[in-house]
């Protein structure tokens, strides 16, 4: 009970609805005027069109005859599950005999991806940090968007404030004490995933995954200020350009040495072991620390508007 | 009846994607073309995965037996794809969301058709604005 004034405030309505039903009464109000405003606009937009009436039923039929025109072209292909189908040709052939002795990786789709087809993979997580970088241009509040902001927005900003302190006063014990005892955990077992990706199934991808839900579970539960004591948009800048550029540092050896058989000069190591398999080992934390940080920022641009 | 149980996940992947399709086209809440368009991801995932599944086979991931034999797993290159399209889905999802995250704020609404409506109506007051500014 640090703030025994707020306490109340966050009562009166209640303490009011069970004296004399008057908040109710208030609420009831704004919600049939509400409700009225609602109707006039939607009839507007019910008259708007005659198009309307057409365009429903020949979506109907056009996707269904999409789809009937779909599965006529399956009749073509090779059925489910044969050995012989075009598909398992000679690459796959290739990937898989010569997959072990190129890479090192006993993963065979963790060595397709990251050696292989690194430049690929590399693209992927172009393709996220740019997805990133357009959210935090949509979203993120910054001072320029505080001054270009009107006054009901700011009261709106002012009201979702408060919400959220008393939200971090009253926050859920459950929630709290379950999620400190199962986040290490979830933590620890997306760096297992990053870590063991060249030899079991996982890597980058959904170990970064798993983390990224472990980050946004503690957020959850601890509330935003305790994430920004070790997350905030300074380290989230760094580690996402920092991963994304020694990626590609790592990667651009291929450009002098040609393009078939990399010769890397980094030992393949014993196949099995963790430190094996040249760079996919360190290309798979690089990936899982840019997807960790891009799911967590995607929550938190989505919940907060900043990181 | 043998063709449907020979491309029975073909087809489920086809009928899944046209559903999605359907849920673009016919609904008017943007939040549901969201869904609909990650119905429409989760089909393509569905095809490629049955086009690289070979029957009897398991995943391409040595155990103790390192000498490798195309007879025994199944066929990687699907796994990769499904890996880049579901990054690829990921991000545009997070962007559409982000601009619906902001007609709501500026419109008030997920309705496309009143969206549409209000931009429409802000569009004319403007215009009617600047005629009477130049009367």
């Amino acid at each position: 009970m640090s703030d025994p004034k707020n306490h109340e405030n966050h009562k009166n309505p209640f303490v009011a609805w069970v004296n004399g039903e008057t908040f109710r009464k208030e609420e009831e109000k704004k919600a049939a005027e509400k409700k009225k405003k609602v109707k006039k606009e939607v009839d507007i937009s019910v008259h708007h069109d005659r198009f309307h009436k057409i365009y429903k039923p020949v979506c109907v039929v056009l996707c269904c005859a999409f789809i009937a025109l779909l599965i006529f072209v399956c009749i073509k292909t090779p059925p489910f599950g044969i050995t012989d189908a075009p598909t398992n040709n000679e690459v796959a052939q290739k990937y898989i005999e010569e997959g072990l002795e190129d890479t090192g990786a006993t993963n065979i789709v963790a060595g397709m991806i990251l050696d292989y087809r690194a430049f690929d993979t590399l693209g992927e997580s172009s393709v996220l940090f740019t997805a990133v970088m357009a959210v935090i241009i949509l979203l993120k509040k910054d001072e320029d968007r505080k001054k270009e902001m009107t006054e009901k927005q700011k009261q709106i900003e002012a009201r979702q404030q408060k919400e959220e302190e008393l939200n971090d006063r009253h926050r859920d014990v459950i929630l709290k004490k379950t999620s400190g005892i199962i986040a290490p955990f979830i933590l620890m077992f997306g760096i297992y995933v990053v870590l063991n990706g060249h030899i079991s199934p996982g890597g980058g991808f959904s170990g970064g995954a798993i983390i990224g839900a472990g980050l946004i579970l503690i957020s959850q539960a601890f509330g935003s200020k305790q994430t920004k004591k070790f997350f905030n948009f300074k380290v989230f800048t760094i580690i996402t350009s920092g991963a994304l550029l020694s990626y590609a540092a790592l990667k651009t050896y291929s450009f002098y040495t040609g393009s078939h058989h990399m010769e890397t000069g980094v030992p393949h190591g014993i196949p099995g072991a963790i430190l094996s398999s040249g760079f996919i080992l360190p290309l798979n934390i690089f990936v899982g620390l840019i997807v960790a940080c891009t799911m967590f920022g995607f929550y938190s641009l989505f919940s907060k508007g900043e990181i | 009846m043998d063709f449907f149980l020979n491309h029975f996940y073909e087809i489920a992947s086809m009928i899944l994607f046209g559903v999605g399709f359907m849920g673009l086209l016919l609904h008017n809440n943007l939040i549901k073309k969201a869904v609909g368009l990650n119905i429409m991801d989760t089909a393509i995932y569905l095809f490629l995965a049955q086009r690289g599944f070979i029957t009897g086979r398991v995943a391409p991931i040595m155990g103790s037996n390192l000498e490798a034999s195309v007879e025994e797993y199944v066929n990687p290159i699907p796994a990769g794809l499904v890996l880049t399209g579901i990054v690829v889905s990921v991000s545009v999802t997070a962007f559409f969301l982000a601009l619906i995250q902001m007609l709501h704020k500026k419109y008030h609404t997920l309705n496309l058709d009143e969206i549409l409506l209000k931009a429409k109506q802000e569009k004319e007051k403007k215009k009617a604005l600047e005629e009477s500014e130049d009367a």
